[in-house]
């Protein structure tokens, strides 16, 4: 087990392209950490670093203390799952699982057991004996998590390790993996492009766009306080509301002249303002809500419509009665947050 | 698979005819004429034949140089099929980890494909003349004494010399693309599972390059055996004396040199079956431990 530090880590690529701006942050041991951010956005780039897979630019990475920039990837006491499995398909299950330990001179007995503990923990006794091509996509999954686990390793590194199934499937794995990551108390760094999974499995979620770090922080604080519009509109399904605004004297006022909330003195200016899609609260209020479309999603629905001539979605439970056309919304001031239009930072 | 029926049942037949009588006209007719010519003695002026059994094959077994031919052409075989390929595979190895220049490497590396097999005979004539052959000013330097085409074992080193250097072109491309079609991230699985890039080769890299050696093993097989035939000739100037040959020149040489049809084709019946039980043996022994992806 280990914390991860990584110092003013950054990559250029041979073209000169910086994939990842100069960044830092700890992982504590024991500690699921998730990068997530859209697809280019330098996460996978930085796991690869991790992993030794990458050169590092500039910074300095260390693995329990241990700086370990120019450190062999076999060397770095880590364990990697990939996105596409990356099984050896001439080798049985059992020997996939098993090849990183007997590079590592482990007695063949000791192997032996593990392998089949692990393929125990991972209901893969039956098909120890297959090869990669016998099995189905969760299958070969679990392969390549019984690959990691067998190693007892410091960090685990997922590199999206779900997207390649699917979304039953998906769902089942997620759950799987988060589980086996608490009972063992490995560190890991999970790679995603999924904000549900980034949610739902992480200790403290990284948000990355174009190389930079937008937030770092747990789910509740990234999901209920979002740093910039960019977090805000990434991060939840459906994303929260961004709505035009101005502020004066005071007071933030849509464009439409409702007053909304009391603001922060001494600015005035456009503002853009967030609110999530469960904290408006509908039937009563000053501003109105345009109800163009109704989602019935059973649990709740979800209204789509809009707000002073801007798009606006509404969560409502089940219960509540709702019809197309303008119904009076309130915006509670608490639930609200206020973002600078021009740099999307929050105010 | 779809299944096409023709309404026509000669339609089918027409199309496969010019591909039929291809193999007809220059495999089964020839085949069979050597496989019956090789009981027959001829007339050198082709007035007549007679049956002699299996008299020209006993004939070959007690031929002191027909043994002698045989043991060089098997040396031949694996120093040309052996050395091409693992040159071949140690440059491919070494040009995949190339990032930069790949495309100049690359080329550098195949333009020698293109060089027709008399033509590679004739290069390497030039490159070993006994006067001033660089090659035979490099060996000089070592005290080696070098006479192509007087001294045996010297004409068959420049022989396997010539016959590598022209093999090893195709067996580079073929490496390469099998290199490269070996997925990124399973290589990346083995850096991150063993720390020792030798072993990673011979454990990850090899057993998923072995469809690829396999072809190539029958591949210069054959090419060792008969596509060699032009440079030999060449470096021989078509005047053999007694320097190696290997089996096949040989079926020449007693065949339209020495006019002895029934010799001569009792030795490409005798080739014939030793490829046809070569590629049976390999496919049986080999294939059963190879994985295709």
């Amino acid at each position: 087990m280990a914390n991860v530090t990584l110092n003013q880590i950054r990559k250029v690529y041979g073209n000169g392209f910086e994939a990842v701006k100069p960044c830092s942050f700890r992982i504590e041991d024991g500690e699921f950490l998730v990068l997530v951010g859209p697809s280019g956005c330098g996460k996978s780039t930085l796991l690869r670093m991790i992993a030794g897979l990458e050169d590092i630019t500039e910074g300095e990475l260390s693995i329990g203390d241990r700086l370990v920039n120019t450190v062999d990837p076999a060397n770095r006491d880590i364990a990697m799952v990939f996105q596409n499995y990356a099984l050896y398909p001439h080798m049985t299950v059992r020997k996939n699982i098993g090849y990183g330990l007997k590079n590592r001179k482990t007695p063949p007995a000791e192997i032996a057991r593990k392998v089949d503990e692990a393929a125990a923990m991972l209901n893969l006794g039956a098909y120890l004996d297959r090869k990669p091509s016998q099995l189905s996509g969760g299958q070969r999954q679990r392969v390549a998590m019984g690959r990691a686990i067998v190693r007892d390793p410091a960090l685990f590194l997922f590199d999206e390790p779900l997207s390649n199934l699917d979304a039953k499937l998906r769902n089942q794995m997620r759950i799987e993996i988060k589980a086996l990551q608490r009972r063992l108390g490995v560190t890991s760094i999970y790679v995603t492009h999924d904000q549900v999974e980034a949610m739902t499995m992480a200790d403290r979620i990284v948000v990355l766009n174009g190389g930079v770090i937008e937030q770092i922080g747990t789910p509740s604080e990234i999901y209920h306080s979002p740093n910039s519009t960019f977090v805000a509109s990434f991060m939840g399904a459906p994303p929260m509301n961004l709505v035009k605004a101005q502020l004066d004297e005071g007071t933030v006022r849509l464009d439409c002249g409702t007053a909304v909330m009391a603001a922060p003195a001494g600015r005035s200016g456009p503002v853009t303002l967030g609110i999530r899609p469960e904290d408006v609260r509908i039937g009563s209020g000053a501003a109105r809500f345009d109800i163009a479309l109704i989602e019935e999603l059973g649990a709740h629905r979800l209204l789509h419509g809009q707000v002073a001539g801007q798009p606006f979605t509404v969560h409502v439970a089940k219960e509540t009665q709702v019809s197309h056309g303008p119904q009076p919304i309130e915006l509670p001031p608490a639930a609200m947050a206020l973002f600078d239009t021009a740099t999307g930072a929050r105010l | 698979m779809k299944r096409a029926a023709f309404d026509n049942r000669w339609l089918p037949i027409l199309l496969l005819l010019p591909q039929l009588s291809i193999i007809c006209l220059f495999f089964y007719w020839p085949a069979w004429q050597a496989l019956r010519s090789s009981f027959f003695l001829q007339d050198p002026f082709g007035f007549g034949e007679t049956f002699v059994g299996w008299a020209n094959y006993t004939r070959l077994w007690t031929s002191s140089e027909y043994l002698k031919n045989a043991g060089f052409t098997a040396i031949f075989s694996l120093s040309v099929t052996g050395l091409s390929l693992a040159i071949a595979l140690l440059l491919a190895v070494k040009a995949d980890t190339v990032l930069r220049g790949a495309k100049t490497y690359r080329t550098l590396l195949m333009w020698v494909y293109a060089v027709a097999p008399p033509m590679a005979g004739f290069i390497a004539l030039i490159l070993f003349n006994q006067r001033w052959g660089p090659m035979t000013d490099f060996f000089a330097m070592f005290g080696w004494d070098l006479q192509v085409r007087l001294d045996y074992f010297d004409t068959g080193f420049v022989m396997v010399v010539a016959s590598v250097w022209k093999q090893i072109p195709v067996n580079f491309i073929f490496f390469l693309s099998g290199l490269q079609s070996i997925p990124r991230a399973v290589r990346e699985a083995a850096l991150i599972d063993n720390a020792s890039g030798f072993s990673r080769f011979w454990t990850v890299t090899f057993p998923l390059l072995a469809p690829t050696g396999f072809f190539l093993l029958i591949i210069n097989i054959t090419y060792s055996l008969f596509d060699t035939f032009g440079l030999i000739d060449t470096i021989l100037r078509n005047n053999p004396g007694d320097n190696p040959v290997t089996l096949v020149y040989q079926v020449y040489l007693d065949g339209f040199r020495g006019q002895d049809i029934g010799g001569s084709s009792a030795q490409s019946v005798v080739l014939m079956v030793l490829v046809l039980a070569l590629t049976i043996m390999q496919f049986r022994l080999v294939e059963r431990r190879i994985h295709y992806t």
